[in-house]
């Protein structure tokens, strides 16, 4: 009996908070009452215990046993955790496997290691798939090993000083590599397929590659490029938020040669990829260096949502099938390579439980002189209860076309006919659509737009973002869809037939069991659906209610400040055009036709030129002014208020301006336009804080007395006048419109993009902000061009002589 | 004496059509538009206004002699000394409507005074538009209104200016009247040694106290009348002896009498030669079956060009109309005796007998009212045209029955101007959001928005109306809101029109099938043919 066996056992376990590992520890609790766990996690921030209890026992798993506990034991679930279960500190991406000395001492108590972490992202980097799939198997073993020889008394289930615990590695049957026909449970090094590399040499090299990624992100070619990049996607944002930009930049471009530097590794020696090219070398250097560990291997298939245990459909994570019919069911995803004979394996979760569980009751293999030898298990549904990748679109489809998934306007999704195309075909079409999105994404980012069209540009992104998505689960997971190895299970079923009836009654693992109807279209798909959150029904929640819902904690009392960007946010005008009013206001009609031609002329080159930075272009504009009155500027000021200012207003933003005070929240402008400009607005704010010009003998003389509030400048007048008014900037909002403004808006607990350019609608989108689309009001008198209407200068009149 | 008559007859007055089979689509004025709309025979009836009386054949000879032959008043050079401080105060951009062609009433009548002025040798001459709490008037409605030798005279010298209800120096408060209501004055009117005022009196509410109790006074003074309860009370507004809006002005005049400044009132009337006797718009001051195929021709281009013609365009087309106006009559003196005899004068104009009351009454709404002068006439205006002032343009009883039904017709688009109308959006957007019982906004946001700092930076700055003034638009119309059973408005926005809590219909039919909803099956029907303006006089 499986449960007899190991209820005197000790058992540690690595990769808990893992799928696999989270459905061990459930079972075990549940099922093994009188064993015991020790629980070998990376302690994070948090400390070990804490990841335990936060990331292992508050999953869904543990709602069957929390019941039983809570119903009929006399020791609630956290009690009985407590006293059967550790939580020791260790990372096996580390030599030693990091374990404090306290934790050795743990370890060696233990009867039993199963070691389930692995990176099981398939395009993880090479190097960290090196440390944690090649080498933590084998530092497990030394672990052990020493662990072992530190050992003073016996442990629960006997083992005495010196005496090595029973490891199980859980592995894949991919590490046969990408091959047709049988895959039996042998050892790497048996099969006659195998390329013998030395797994030491892989270790180096993967390391070397980092360096050189590193090495190679770092020359003044590749750093102007990602300087580049940053300021397309950022726009001109200022120093410190581009430069940031650009180190997140390089170490995604590291983290991608790396990517890109694994799957070509692995697919010269014929792995469908680095997962399972690490894994196979991990197996290896595990038998070559165990010395006396007795090695266990199991080699589960592709793994999925529970059968029966702990309950119908339980998953943690989303798996890798998972994305792929999200994507599907979405409409995102049209076509998936694959033929559709070939083989589908997947295995529920609860059957590789149930077979480590029975190698480990088992305990070692041993060979013909007694002494224990490795052993393989492979558990994989492909030989004995074929699912095949077309009966599964048709599983999917039909199910899907029964419970349509609803897109944003709540209509039903119809999920696409699948046409079983080649890989090389997906690719090229996703391929042509990229670049289609590509480049009416540079088209539009180049055109000036705002507010809705730029919302479109979102759009395009989010469009680009899927389909990256979609161009992504074909290159990773389309080697498997293709795989047409048939994994053995002889082993397995040697296991199988070992068991009493009661035992393969509650630890079944035999695949014969499964209906692949029942599995994929009552079990799995109702779970993965609730996993991925996908919308099932119509009118649930649409974008409008949660704007309302921001809008609301934008409006809070408990708010302290609202900064207001001025140009595009609360008026459709900019510094360009406030100057072009003043300008031509004492002009007569031949002058400021040429004055029109030469501002026209000239507007390309100070486009471009705010774009690459506003305070540059600011200092250069406002030269303009040189000479011009102060006091004639003041008196025509209040002038523009009509005709320029708010004419070209929002109302609706005015109106938050004034909601803002009406909360008792202090109001703040900062704008880059000129003092004097602003001024008239002065009683819709608290404060302002403009650009500002010296002036001489009465007139400006175009040089601005400090740095234009623009950009990170922006963001320090922000920052420095929350701390002079002593008002908290997580209970700030912000409005802005522009990607310049971005240092800004992330400074605050409630950033608002208004009638936001491309780029940071895109942004906006992206991080869940507040969008407001603000207008001009219909009706404003819809002038072209912003000349100021001429001050009449009459005949000067004497009245006496009027009066005559 | 009148001059010889362009017509070659004596005008016709306004009368009382019944429609039968032979009539013709009738015209609806229709904001920047115009309907043909038949109306259903045996039951429908038409009240047309009077044509155009004949204007004065001397208008400047006509003022000279009301200056100087006033009613219970000294002549007005006797009035006038040296050292004195004389202010002359007169109507602003709402009167008349639309604007006159140059020149204005108001700068014939000024030049004159002024002239009196300077040969008594007065200097202290101040020119106040008494606009109360609508916007300023810019340099270019000065000029029109008053020339541009008036204005480049004074304006340089700051002598000439829009009052400024809210400056804190420049109002006086000269008491409370027996009915405690306060009674404020423009100080340098208030201060003067003779106030003139001149008045353009376009309707019968025009004129009288109204002119200084309301035109030079500010929020603390007008809220005694411009509220829920006294316009609710003004049966009709347009009749000055049963307008309880009148009786507080007359009330508030009385202090003014005591405590003010001495009064020069003079007042004005003209004729209804709103679209002229030819021209292009002279069509809509003729009658239907009298439209010659020529008639005919014009108005079916004029509306096709108007209905593929953009709205913004449309609006200056028609913001462009100067009206062709007569004078008709000038008095001056003493308030009261003046405005009695402008009342006449009005009346003589706009009064047509009109038999018993309706189920259904509809108007054609133009482009503009007294609030939009050069600019949008939003939906908050399009409710106060034709609740407030053409609902109220009877004596007697109103032309509807109680709990009858008003169709409008009025392209209602929801469009503000932003720099006349800043409160108006804000009173759209916001309160008629919540509300539009007249009652439960007087109470809950009048105050808030009155007191509005940055409504009054943009009335004393900008060109905005005041932050109580749309409340005062949606006062104008309680009355009828409290009289009516229905409200439908034929081809508005449908979204602005339910926000301004009336049904919207797209044709006339279906308007006619609601009302019967709420009037029963075959109501009698009215259709008040305005402009050129009427009022009737309800048996």
């Amino acid at each position: 009996m499986i449960s007899e066996e190991l209820n005197n056992k000790r058992i540690a376990i690595t990769g808990a908070t893992g799928f696999l590992g989270t459905a061990l520890v459930e079972r075990l609790l549940r099922s093994v009452p009188d064993s015991e766990l020790v629980l070998i996690v990376r302690p994070g921030r948090r400390g070990a215990q804490n990841r335990v209890d936060r990331d292992i026992f508050r999953n869904d798993a543990f709602e069957r046993i929390r019941h039983t506990f809570d119903d009929e034991s006399n020791e609630t679930f956290e009690e009985m955790c407590k006293r059967r279960v550790s939580a020791v500190a260790g990372d096996v991406g580390v030599d030693g496997l990091g374990l404090e000395p306290e934790g050795l001492a743990r370890l060696a108590t233990c009867d039993i290691v199963i070691h389930s972490a692995a990176t099981v992202s398939f395009d993880s980097a090479l190097d960290d798939a090196v440390e944690i799939n090649l080498l933590g198997p084998m530092r497990v073993a030394a672990a052990m090993r020493e662990a072992a020889a530190a050992r003073t008394e016996p442990t629960r289930g006997g083992l005495k000083p010196g005496e090595p615990a029973h490891l199980i590695a859980v592995s894949t049957c991919y590490v046969a590599g990408s091959r047709r026909g049988s895959a039996p449970e042998e050892l790497i090094d048996e099969s006659p397929f195998f390329v013998d590399v030395a797994w030491e040499a892989e270790v180096d090299s993967a390391r070397r590659v980092r360096i050189d990624a590193e090495q190679a992100s770092r020359t003044p070619g590749r750093l102007s490029e990602l300087a580049k990049q940053s300021r397309r996607s950022l726009g001109a944002a200022g120093g410190p938020a581009l430069t940031d930009k650009v180190e997140q930049l390089r170490r995604q471009w590291v983290d991608e040669q790396l990517t890109k530097a694994g799957r070509a590794r692995a697919s010269s020696l014929g792995f469908p990829d680095a997962y399972a090219f690490t894994k196979a070398l991990g197996e290896r250097a595990l038998v070559e260096t165990r010395a006396d560990v007795p090695v266990s291997i199991v080699r589960p298939s592709i793994i999925e949502s529970a059968f029966a245990e702990p309950s119908p459909g339980w998953i943690r994570g989303f798996r890798m099938a998972e994305p792929v019919i999200a994507a599907y069911a979405r409409g995102l995803l049209k076509e998936f390579p694959g033929i559709p004979e070939g083989v589908v394996d997947i295995i529920p979760v609860d059957f590789v439980v149930a077979t480590i569980l029975a190698v480990a009751a088992r305990g070692p293999e041993l060979g013909e002189d007694e002494t224990p030898r490795p052993d393989v298990v492979q558990i994989a549904s492909g030989t004995a209860n074929p699912l095949m990748y077309g009966e599964l679109v048709d599983l999917v489809r039909s199910w899907f076309n029964d419970h349509p998934v609803y897109d944003e306007r709540n209509q039903p999704i119809s999920v696409p006919e699948w046409s079983f195309p080649g890989r090389g075909r997906v690719v090229r079409q996703l391929g042509r659509a990229r670049k289609g999105l590509d480049l009416g994404e540079r088209v539009l980012h180049v055109l000036p737009l705002r507010g809705r069209q730029a919302d479109l540009s979102a759009d395009l992104e989010e469009r680009k973002e899927q389909l990256d998505r979609a161009n992504g689960y074909v290159e990773l997971y389309g080697a498997y869809a293709e795989c047409e190895a048939l994994y053995q299970l002889d082993r397995m079923y040697t296991l199988w037939d070992s068991l009493d009836p009661q035992d393969q009654r509650d630890f079944c693992m035999d695949p014969r069991v499964l209906d692949w109807t029942t599995y994929v279209q009552s079990i799995h798909l109702p779970s993965m659906v609730k996993q991925a959150r996908l919308k099932m029904a119509p009118g649930a929640k649409s974008s409008e209610s949660r704007s309302s819902r921001l809008r609301k904690q934008v409006l809070s009392p408990e708010r302290q400040l609202a900064v207001f960007d001025l140009e595009n946010t609360l008026i459709a005008s900019n510094v360009v055009a406030s100057y072009a009013w003043l300008a031509t206001r004492h002009l007569n009609t031949t002058d400021r036709v040429s004055f029109t031609l030469k501002t026209l002329r000239e507007a390309p080159a100070l486009l471009s030129l705010d774009r690459q930075d506003r305070s540059d272009f600011l200092r250069y504009f406002y030269r303009r002014f040189e000479g011009a009155p102060v006091e004639l500027m003041a008196r025509d000021s209040r002038e523009m208020l009509s005709d320029l200012l708010i004419t070209k207003s929002f109302p609706a933003g005015i109106r938050r301006v004034r909601q803002h005070r009406a909360l008792g929240h202090k109001t703040l402008l900062i704008t880059g336009a000129l003092d004097f400009v602003v001024e008239p607005l002065r009683p819709l704010f608290d404060h302002m804080i403009t650009a500002e010009m010296t002036t001489t003998n009465g007139s400006y003389d175009g040089q601005l007395s400090a740095v234009p509030p623009t950009g990170e400048a922006r963001y320090q007048t922000l920052v420095d006048f929350a701390e002079a008014h002593d008002l908290d900037l997580r209970q700030a909002v912000a409005y802005a419109d522009s990607s310049s403004d971005l240092p800004m808006l992330e400074a605050v607990g409630f950033p608002v993009a208004v009638n936001a350019e491309t780029k940071l609608a895109s942004i906006a989108r992206r991080r869940g902000w507040l969008v407001e689309h603000w207008q001009k009001s219909a009706g404003a008198p819809n002038r072209v061009l912003p000349i100021g209407p001429r001050a009449r200068r009459s005949p000067a009149f004497n009245r006496r002589k009027a009066l005559a | 004496m009148n001059r010889s008559d362009p017509r070659g007859r004596a005008p016709r007055p306004g009368f009382v059509l019944d429609v039968d089979k032979s009539t013709p689509p009738i015209l609806f004025h229709h904001g920047e538009q115009f309907r043909l709309e038949k109306l259903p025979a045996g039951r429908s009836r038409m009240i047309y206004p009077a044509e155009p009386l004949a204007g004065l054949d001397d208008p400047d000879e006509a003022i000279r002699q009301a200056l100087l032959n006033p009613i219970n008043e000294d002549p007005l050079p006797a009035l006038l000394r040296p050292g004195m401080k004389l202010t002359i105060a007169f109507d602003d951009l709402s009167l008349p409507l639309p604007s006159m062609r140059q020149p204005d009433i108001r700068q014939r009548i000024i030049e004159q005074v002024l002239d009196m002025a300077a040969a008594a040798a007065v200097d202290d001459v101040h020119l106040i538009a008494a606009l109360a709490l609508h916007r300023r008037m810019t340099e270019a409605e000065l000029r029109h209104a008053l020339g541009d030798r008036i204005y480049d005279a004074f304006a340089p010298h700051e002598t000439l200016y829009n009052h400024d209800a809210e400056d804190p120096d420049g109002m006086v408060e000269l008491g409370l009247t027996r009915h405690d209501e306060q009674v404020t004055m423009n100080r340098r009117a208030a201060e003067s040694d003779l106030l003139i005022y001149v008045n353009l009196n376009i309707v019968s509410m025009d004129g009288g106290w109204k002119s200084t109790a309301t035109g030079l006074s500010d929020y603390a003074g007008v809220r005694h009348h411009h509220n829920v309860a006294t316009m609710q009370q003004s049966k009709s507004f347009m009749d000055r002896h049963s307008s309880e809006l009148h009786h507080s002005n007359w009330r508030q005049g009385e202090v003014i009498k005591a405590h003010g400044p001495r009064i020069f009132q003079i007042e004005t009337t003209i004729n209804n030669n709103t679209f002229g006797y030819d021209g292009p718009l002279s069509v809509l001051q003729k009658r239907e079956w009298e439209w010659s195929a020529r008639d005919r021709a014009t108005f079916i281009g004029m509306k096709n060009a108007l209905d593929v013609t953009p709205s913004a365009a449309r609006r200056k087309i028609f913001q462009a109309w100067q009206a062709p106006y007569e004078l008709t009559s000038v008095q001056a003196g003493e308030v009261e005796g003046v405005h009695e005899k402008t009342l006449e004068n009005v009346f003589a104009q706009h009064i047509v007998p009109v038999e018993g009351q309706t189920d259904v009454l509809t108007f054609g709404l133009p482009y503009i009212c007294p609030y939009n002068v050069n600019s949008v006439m939003n939906p908050i205006l399009v409710m106060c045209l034709g609740l407030g002032y053409f609902f109220n343009l009877y004596r007697g009883r109103p032309l509807v029955r109680e709990g009858g039904v008003v169709i409008m017709s009025h392209p209602t688009p929801w469009e503000f101007h932003p720099v006349h109308h800043p409160s108006y959006i804000d009173f759209f957007e916001q309160v008629l959001a919540d509300t539009t019982d007249p009652v439960e906004i007087e109470k809950r946001y009048e105050k808030q928005f009155a007191y509005d700092e940055w409504y009054i930076h943009l009335y004393r700055n900008s060109y905005a109306y005041h932050g109580v003034h749309p409340f005062y638009m949606w006062y104008w119309g309680a009355h009828a809101l409290q009289w009516l059973g229905r409200v439908i408005v034929v081809g508005g926005d449908p979204r602005s029109v339910r926000r301004l809590g009336f049904q919207p219909a797209s044709t006339m039919q279906d308007a006619l099938e609601m009302a019967a909803d709420v009037v029963g099956p075959r109501p009698s029907i009215t259709h008040f043919h305005n402009p050129p303006i009427l009022m009737a006089d309800v048996s």
